[in-house]
């Protein structure tokens, strides 16, 4: 079930006038945000499909502007998300292609800052919904429904289980968790959504655990 | 939840002896952390943003970003004043406040989401209009938009309600047959004449088209919108009246899904066919991009 919530269906409060391409798009840029941990100084955005073709008339590129620096689908700065994002230092570029096979309201975001570049996918499924369906060479699906940690580590036996531990500690308890690895011993990707709340110090605790890589924190939307 | 289809949803609703509205909250409840006070509260703030958006509409002159449209539900009020009319008070009193919100939405207005913004009109006009007419209260009203989300989860988990996958048949289809069930239960239907309500609303717009002039939620959504809610108060007189839908809610929501899977591309939120690629569709295209010369056209 994609839709899991009477609020999904009425519901979000937002600024028009399109809920997959302006709601769902500020949704897609705040997730991205999120997984970089701060607002990007730099964003190259790929649309398709309907993206691609609509986005100037449903304020798609004002939208995902405006959640890329952390902006809520009701907050009227939206609007002037492009010029807000010049005066804090955030440079964006818009771009399209015409990929049929993709989901058809699909964008690409490349967001860096002075530290990383992360690559992420997003697709709006409409009513606000979206799903980040890929990030750092990994196929994943992130809703945005709970608390999300991202853990990518080198993939060996006990990694699961020392990140659990910590988790375990902190009394969070796991509701939904996937493993995607690039091959055995190879770069690895845990995802793991949880039903507390989870706090600098158990990011930093899982980040200190040997051949852990990054670790993102995403809260839900 | 514990209902997928709209004959689990009557089903639970006549085991349990409560409305669509109750079993929604109760079955939100069950899935979240929330109480149902708090589920309720939630939906109240949804309520009041629909009410700004709608009152806005109605007493601002709200003119859309490209200027194509805003205005018009104020001009169906005067008309309505005015005195003679064709389709009656009842029925100008909530298509003016579905193209009200609608034209706020168009303006980059503020406006709650049912089940999307570019068929946002529709279940507010349905419930705004009705509410003074009917003389329900505050939570009546909140019990309408439960029982909207009802049907619409549903829908959207069995079908698509974007545009971009679905055509206008999954918005302002999905918002009609929403609104028509919901106001079967405030009219006092039962489960059984809301899920007709919802068949019939939603047979009558299978098919339709997201085709938006310019790529913009303007024309035809707004008056799309109008559409969906005065679909949405025939669909429920005739339900309440005793008719029935020859295919089942469930059938005409998987019909939907088929449909919508058909439609070509350029008929889903493209604006590459239909309407917008009228010679005034294309036209009004053309002069909205001479304004902003700096884009690039080629592809388009």
């Amino acid at each position: 079930m994609k839709y899991r919530s009477v609020f999904d269906i009425i519901g979000p409060a937002m600024i028009g006038p399109s809920s997959s391409h302006t709601a769902g798009a500020a949704r897609i840029g705040r997730m991205a945000r999120n997984m970089l941990g701060e607002t990007p100084k730099r964003a190259d955005i790929l649309f398709c499909g309907s993206f691609a073709q609509t986005y100037r008339g449903h304020g798609t590129d004002v939208a995902i502007a405006g959640g890329l620096m952390g902006f809520d689908t009701f907050d009227t700065k939206i609007k002037d998300a492009l010029s807000i994002a010049k005066d804090v230092g955030l440079e964006i570029n818009i771009s399209t292609v015409d990929l049929p096979d993709e989901h058809p309201n699909t964008a690409w975001i490349t967001m860096s800052n002075d530290k990383e570049c992360i690559k992420i996918k997003g697709i709006s499924l409409g009513g606000g919904k979206i799903e980040i369906v890929e990030s750092g060479g990994f196929d994943m699906c992130l809703t945005g429904d709970a608390w999300t940690m991202l853990v990518f580590h080198r993939d060996h036996y006990g990694m699961i289980a020392a990140i659990a531990s910590v988790l375990a500690d902190h009394r969070i308890n796991i509701g939904k968790m996937e493993m995607y690895r690039t091959a055995r011993g190879q770069e690895a990707l845990l995802v793991i959504e949880t039903d507390q709340g989870i706090d600098m110090e158990t990011s930093h605790k899982i980040s200190s655990i040997q051949d852990v890589g990054r670790v993102s924190v995403v809260p839900p939307l | 939840m514990n209902f997928r289809t709209i004959e689990e949803l009557v089903l639970l609703a006549e085991k349990e002896g409560k409305q669509i509205s109750e079993i929604m909250i109760l079955e939100e409840a069950e899935a979240s952390d929330m109480t149902p006070e708090q589920i309720t509260s939630r939906m109240s703030l949804h309520l009041d943003t629909m009410e700004k958006a709608v009152q806005r509409g109605l007493s601002e002159e709200v003119i859309s970003r490209s200027g194509l449209v805003g205005g018009d539900a104020r001009k169906l009020q005067g008309y309505l004043k005015q005195g003679t009319n064709v389709s009656g008070k009842r029925m100008l009193e909530v298509v003016s406040r579905a193209i009200a919100t609608n034209e706020v939405n168009a303006a980059m207005g503020t406006i709650v989401a049912t089940p999307t913004a570019g068929a946002s009109g529709v279940i507010p006009g349905c419930l705004f209009g009705l509410s003074e007419e009917m003389n329900v209260d505050r939570d009546q009203m909140l019990r309408f938009l439960f029982t909207a989300g009802a049907i619409g989860y549903v829908i959207a988990n069995q079908s698509f309600i974007s545009g971009a996958t679905g055509g206008c048949q999954a918005e302002v289809g999905s918002a009609s047959a929403m609104a028509a069930g919901a106001i079967v239960e405030m009219a006092g239907g039962t489960p059984g004449q809301l899920a007709q309500a919802v068949a019939i609303a939603l047979k009558n717009t299978l098919g339709l088209v997201c085709d938006p002039v310019a790529g913009l939620v303007e024309v035809p959504c707004v008056m799309r919108n109008a559409m969906g809610a005065a679909n949405a108060m025939v669909a429920a007189d005739l339900a309440l009246a005793g008719v029935t839908s020859v295919i089942p809610a469930d059938e005409v929501i998987g019909a939907m899904y088929r449909i919508g899977q058909a439609m070509p591309g350029t008929l889903k939120e493209t604006a590459l066919g239909g309407l917008a690629t009228t010679p005034t569709g294309e036209a009004i295209r053309k002069k909205l991009y001479n304004e902003f010369p700096d884009e690039d056209k080629e592809d388009i």
